[in-house]
């Protein structure tokens, strides 16, 4: 499937910031499952941009406006070729031993209540288990926006029994891990519907080592393993390491952000 | 078993012989000992603590109350090693401290120690020491612990252990500069009378190791800077000293910002490009871009410039892995594996309560053993079974039960003593050794001995500065006695 993403994120400011400094995890890898035809990162203004790969393999890059800014503006637009694979992740750069992935972090540390949830849903093979657990999860976290942040833990999630596909992914995450099943975090892109999505946010999925098989996406938030309308573009231990953008600024007052997504069908073999 | 006096008090003394003669080679020491009049003896230990008191080095004690500026007590007897001694000690440090190197240049690549099965591969990848962001980095000239500090005991003659690696921010190294400093002053006789092997090119090694492992993109003469949290650090005396004696600028995160992937310092003059960083900050707080964003310590993007070979940061980010009191037991294998040698320095016997059968053996004998977090330093959190009552020794048990990963156990040692200058003379105290290891990119440097810690109280084994030890001018005595050329 041919896909085509626009992503802008905004960040305004009340006062003018006299230097910020972003890690940008916005460049998708190919694997078999993706092939990626073009992708640009643009930055308006006077900011400086610097790549690097991060230990997970993400291609990063460092932004830094260090001129007074009111306003800092991120566009990555591009084209993506996907393939269906049922789920499954092959032909990924792997730079951890899959047992680095039971590391549990802040946020995807298991508790009681993750773990009775993981060993209630375990039956059978390990994927079928994945399977309860993914619906298990997506019954007891309703999707519900403005009730969770960024900071907020796979435990607090469960027990608020709401949140956003972050919280559905780190939830999954902690489970799966309570049961030695290695699983990270995916953070990409996702064309919900036929006529191509608009929204304020990027997606997050969940990716599950299954024995003899390999890495499989898992989005608790759709009930679905990942399809060829998910982009995957970065992936971590959890939201922190894998996020799409993380800053830091001086100076600023009130801070507001806004993040236009515009995912695109586009008919194979249409003009580019 | 009766409690409290179950620690062998017939320790190896490492100055004088069971007979009551000096042991070969300290008989000069011994005699000025014996000969000077105690009153002068009294005099010389309240000048020790006035210079102290005036240079202004103090450490702050964690988690007692009272004065934070404690001086820590100098004991005006020296701890001598003889150099035959040091000369196995330093082949002995150095190579454990090459091991040391090499296994995390390996666990942050490719690994070949745990697919070996030497070290288990759950130990090393969910370690909280271990830091992801390192994995698949080349660090300059592959040198993670510039500087580490390796804690040594004697108890015999020829036998030394390794009691603990300190591979991530080892301090101490100021003390062992000021005491010898203060103890030139008091005596300068007795520095006439011995030849003592000198240890004030410390900075000047420091420094150089700095500059050995400058980053690819650094074109001159390297800058380097000292990286400090700041005044309310309990070693923020160590971190000015360190930087003045090397003369270099000593900066806290705030000074300190990233750009066209490269650290520019703030100056007076403009940016100006920072190349290796030797800092003094805990890994979780030096950026908050990529590690706590909490922090406002740290340096917002050091962690990319880092990575991207803009920046040489000393010690390496992620080196706390090598060093945690369970990785402790493989390190002699770590000297097999990667050295192809036996090591020359013991390791102490350890039980880690992870192994089932190691958790009964340590709960069976906890009024033997010194129990310790396998995370922990600085003598905070440990057990010294054989001092302990037992109630602590079963509340302590209770934790080993609920967490025995967490938990390492290792025999009481009969640290070495020395004779100490004590109110009513001289007594022997238990002492230990913290040499300080440079590794560069160029070599590995050593100065002769280090801080000796001695634990001030009769019979206390803990020599730790935070549990109330005290410390001593650590002499090397070079060959051909006194000096009278």
């Amino acid at each position: 499937m041919h896909i085509t993403i626009d992503h802008e994120t905004v960040y305004g400011y009340d006062v003018p910031v006299s230097y910020s400094i972003q890690s940008l995890r916005l460049t998708p890898q190919p694997y078999d499952g993706q092939a990626v035809r073009s992708w640009w990162i643009n930055v308006e203004g006077a900011g400086t941009l610097h790549r690097f790969t991060d230990s997970y393999g993400n291609v990063t890059h460092t932004l830094v406006l260090d001129r007074p800014h009111r306003e800092v503006r991120v566009r990555v637009r591009g084209q993506v070729v996907t393939a269906e694979t049922g789920g499954l992740v092959t032909g990924t750069i792997e730079t951890f031993p899959p047992v680095f992935y039971l590391r549990p972090t802040p946020c995807t540390k298991a508790d009681g209540a993750l773990d009775a949830l993981a060993r209630s849903s375990r039956d059978g093979g390990v994927l079928d288990s994945l399977h309860r657990l993914m619906m298990a999860l997506r019954d007891a976290i309703d999707y519900r926006t403005g009730e969770t942040d960024v900071m907020t833990t796979a435990a607090e999630a469960l027990a608020n029994g709401a949140g956003v596909c972050q919280d559905h992914a780190h939830a999954f995450i902690a489970a799966a891990r309570s049961i030695g099943v290695p699983a990270r975090y995916v953070s990409g892109y996702l064309l919900s519907s036929d006529e191509g999505t608009e929204g304020e946010a990027a997606h997050a999925w969940a990716e599950a080592l299954v024995p003899d098989l390999g890495w499989v996406g898992f989005d608790v938030a759709n009930r679905v393993c990942a399809t060829d309308r998910h982009v995957r573009v970065a992936i971590g231990l959890d939201y922190q390491s894998a996020a799409p953008v993380r800053g830091i600024r001086r100076g600023g007052g009130e801070e507001s952000l806004s993040v236009a997504v515009r995912v695109n069908p586009r008919a194979a073999g249409s003009a580019q | 078993m009766t409690q409290g006096d179950a620690v062998p008090t017939a320790a190896f003394d490492e100055m004088i012989l069971d007979d009551g003669r000096p042991r070969p080679g300290l008989e000069a020491l011994v005699g000025w000992m014996l000969e000077a009049p105690r009153a002068t003896l009294k005099l010389r230990q309240a000048d020790a603590n006035v210079l102290f008191r005036r240079i202004g080095i103090t450490f702050a004690v964690y988690g007692e109350g009272g004065d934070p500026e404690r001086l820590i007590p100098f004991d005006i007897v020296p701890r001598v090693l003889l150099a035959r001694e040091w000369a196995f000690l330093a082949r002995g440090l150095e190579q454990r401290v090459k091991a040391l190197n090499r296994f995390l240049d390996d666990v942050y690549h490719d690994g070949e120690i745990i697919a070996a099965g030497k070290v288990p591969e759950r130990l090393v990848l969910l370690n909280k020491a271990y830091q992801p962001e390192m994995r698949g980095f080349d660090v300059p000239g592959r040198v993670y612990t510039h500087i580490a500090g390796i804690d040594v005991v004697r108890t015999g003659p020829e036998d030394f252990y390794v009691l603990e690696d300190n591979t991530r921010t080892p301090s101490g190294v100021s003390y062992m500069l000021q005491n010898r400093e203060v103890m030139m002053r008091l005596f300068p006789d007795l520095f006439n009378r011995h030849r003592i092997a000198p240890v004030e090119h410390y900075p000047d090694d420091l420094r150089k190791t700095l500059q050995s492992v400058a980053p690819p993109a650094c074109p001159g003469e390297p800058t380097v800077v000292v990286l400090s949290p700041g005044l309310y650090n309990s070693a923020y005396y160590e971190h000015t000293f360190l930087a003045d004696k090397m003369g270099v600028e000593l900066v806290e995160g705030q000074d300190l910002f990233v750009k066209d992937n490269a650290v520019f310092m703030r100056t007076t003059r403009g940016p100006q490009r920072v190349d290796v960083i030797y800092r003094r900050i805990d890994d979780a707080f030096l950026d908050p871009l990529t590690f706590r964003s909490d922090s406002t310590l740290g340096v917002p993007g050091l962690m990319n410039v880092y990575r991207a070979g803009g920046v040489t940061l000393a010690n390496a980010i992620g080196g706390g892995v090598a060093d945690d009191k369970a990785m402790y037991m493989y390190v002699p294998e770590m000297i097999r594996f990667y050295l192809g040698e036996e090591p020359l320095l013991k390791n102490v016997p350890t039980w880690w309560c992870e192994r089932e059968d190691d958790a009964r053996y340590v709960l069976d004998h906890l009024d033997e053993l010194v129990v310790k977090e396998v995370a922990g330093s600085g003598g905070y959190g440990m057990l010294v079974g054989p001092k302990a009552t037992p109630e602590e020794r079963a509340a302590y048990a209770e934790r080993i039960r609920a967490e025995p990963a967490e938990f390492i156990a290792q025999p009481t040692l009969a640290l070495s003593s020395c004779p100490t200058y004590v109110a009513d003379g001289y007594a022997p105290r238990h002492v230990d050794l913290r040499p300080f290891v440079l590794v560069g990119a160029d070599k590995v440097r050593l100065v002769p001995g280090g801080l000796t810690r001695v634990a001030m109280r009769a019979g206390s084994l803990v020599v730790n500065s935070s549990q109330g030890g005290g410390t001593k001018d650590t002499w090397v005595l070079e060959d051909g006695g006194p000096d009278h050329a």
